[in-house]
């Protein structure tokens, strides 16, 4: 029998990501080194490296094309990774949420909690590089801090999408279909790393299909201080659609998983 | 006052009905034990009790809650010791007991005070900034019942709550559970350890394959199912021993391996006869709640796989 009910919206959610926060707190120090200290080099690197044999791309130093992509997918990997490894080790390993459904709480309180939780901690990531930007000089523009409550939604799209990927996973290898079949592609043809127009149009029409490119089109303008693209409101409607329906299947999955 | 009241409960996987037709009452204040060999439904009931699953055909009420319809309110009201260990690693002692209580919602002095409280139930005072992984496996168990007692709930529910600890630490945990009688809790608690039903629970029921066999204290389900003494019988003529005096000097015998169990009202005419058998070894008992267990579930080993 499986409940097929809308997930309940209740604010209970908010103990199942203090929890979290809680124990974040105690592991921080490599956890904000880790925010700061990758994006930092892998920008110097690649930004300064390869973007001296690149010149301009659509109008941006590399530096600047490359930085406000990573800005996204950092966003999506740090939420991702939580929502697969981090909630499948509360759900198996450490039976966390077990203990928490001897509670009042309920599965729909836990996959929301889960969810604000890793996209929480893919905003805090992204926030890292945007930081990093500031510190290279790609950022100028104070505007550039609307990016973030657009890289919560990104974060929170993509911690729910991995819900549902840990509500049917019996081991951790099993993540590896998902983040190679679907997330390193998408990474790759997102329009992070260089510009989607030259690529062929089946490519675009599947990257378009996809969120991170949404999120991309989204968040470059912001931060380097362009003029926003006229189709915004699609680009949103397809990071809150594909939230939505994600964060529905994932409670419908964990609800059968957790209450056969 | 009835803590618990299942009519016609009945869960199925599929084909297979892991419950099969429960009614029970539990009354406010006693400690209930669900005694069965594996797969019996022990751990299917207790999930079915926390509206952790649902039943496939009867009625459940805990604490006057209908369930699975209220088992969110029924849970703010009850404490749960579940089989499987899940205290947060990466917190310290107290820090589960905080972390756990803000599932409830609690917080404030009224909660501080609590925790105090629990730590000297536990006995772990001396131990309340240590990490959970520097715990033995008694401290472990004990931090899992402080922690499911920091709501005070009207009911504890404790699946298997001493399996795996060593004699101390299981002493431990039955006087704390003990003193949570006396204060009124309701306790309903799994377990196969035939010692530890015949000392703790006021009434028990004897499941088999999600039915209940019998159900009674501990002393009426002797007094109903079995013969009162026990002689257990071995050595090289004891085959023989059965058949030429066994089974008509008691009234009931049973070969297990190389040992014959003799059931009986009366014990002397047996006891005689033995003295008088050198090749034969004794042992002489009065019956117990493990000899009715294995009467009414059989000795064959009960290996179906858990889920």
């Amino acid at each position: 029998m499986i409940d097929w009910s809308l997930p309940s919206l209740s604010g209970r959610w908010i103990v199942v990501w203090r929890r979290n926060l809680r124990v974040w707190r105690k592991l921080a120090g490599p956890a904000v080194l880790g925010n700061f200290g990758e994006p930092l080099l892998m920008l110097l690197a690649l930004g300064y490296g390869l973007g001296g044999f690149m010149g301009q791309v659509n109008g941006l130093s590399y530096l600047a094309f490359l930085a406000s992509g990573v800005v996204c997918s950092s966003a999506m990997n740090t939420a991702t990774f939580e929502g697969l490894y981090s909630a499948y080790t509360r759900l198996s390993v450490q039976q966390t949420w077990h203990a928490m459904l001897c509670t009042p709480l309920a599965v729909d309180d836990i996959v929301l909690g889960e969810a604000m939780w890793a996209a929480t901690k893919g905003t805090m990531s992204a926030f890292a590089i945007l930081v990093v930007m500031v510190i290279l000089g790609v950022v100028h523009d104070p505007i550039a801090i609307l990016a973030l409550p657009i890289l919560f939604l990104t974060g929170l799209c993509f911690a729910s999408m991995a819900l549902v990927v840990t509500a049917l996973a019996h081991r951790y290898d099993f993540f590896l279909y998902y983040s190679t079949l679907l997330l390193t592609p998408m990474l790759l043809l997102s329009g992070i790393f260089f510009p989607l127009e030259g690529l062929a149009p089946a490519i675009q029409m599947a990257a378009s299909a996809l969120p991170l490119a949404h999120a991309v089109a989204l968040v470059r303008p912001m931060v380097v201080g362009a003029i926003m693209p006229a189709s915004l409101v699609l680009h949103l409607l397809v990071l809150l659609g594909y939230t939505a329906v994600a964060l529905y299947v994932s409670t419908v999955l964990l609800r059968r998983r957790l209450l056969a | 006052m009835t803590a618990i009241r299942l009519r016609g409960l009945t869960k199925c996987y599929g084909t297979d009905t892991v419950v099969d037709g429960i009614d029970l009452d539990v009354r406010r204040g006693e400690c209930f034990g669900l005694l069965g060999p594996n797969g019996a439904g022990k751990t299917t009931t207790l999930r079915l009790l926390l509206g952790h699953t649902h039943p496939t055909s009867g009625n459940i009420e805990v604490l006057g809650y209908g369930i699975p319809q209220e088992a969110r309110a029924m849970r703010a009201r009850v404490g749960v010791v579940p089989q499987q260990d899940s205290l947060d690693p990466d917190f310290t002692v107290v820090e589960n007991l905080y972390t756990y209580a803000s599932y409830f919602g609690l917080r404030g002095a009224d909660l501080e005070a609590r925790v105090v409280e629990l730590l000297e139930l536990a006995s772990l005072t001396a131990k309340a900034n240590a990490g959970v992984l520097q715990l033995s496996g008694g401290m472990r168990r004990r931090l899992t019942l402080a922690r499911a007692l920091v709501n005070r709930p009207d009911l504890v529910i404790l699946d298997e709550p001493t399996t795996g600890l060593d004699p101390q630490a299981r002493q431990l945990i039955w006087q704390r559970l003990r003193s949570l009688l006396t204060t009124g809790t309701t306790l309903v608690l799994t377990t196969h350890y035939m010692e530890e039903a015949a000392r703790l629970c006021d009434r028990l029921a004897i499941l088999d394959r999600g039915r209940v066999l019998a159900l009674g204290s501990p002393r009426e389900l002797i007094a109903a199912h079995i013969e009162p003494r026990v002689v257990e019988v071995h050595g090289p003529g004891v085959e023989t021993w059965r058949l030429s005096h066994g089974q008509h000097l008691a009234s009931r015998t049973e070969q297990v391996g190389e040992t014959v169990f003799c059931y009986t009202t009366d014990d002397q005419a047996l006891l005689a006869d033995l003295t008088t058998r050198p090749d034969l070894w004794f042992i002489h008992r009065p019956a117990s709640l493990e000899d009715v267990f294995l009467k009414l579930t059989g000795r064959e080993l009960h290996e179906e796989p858990r889920k």
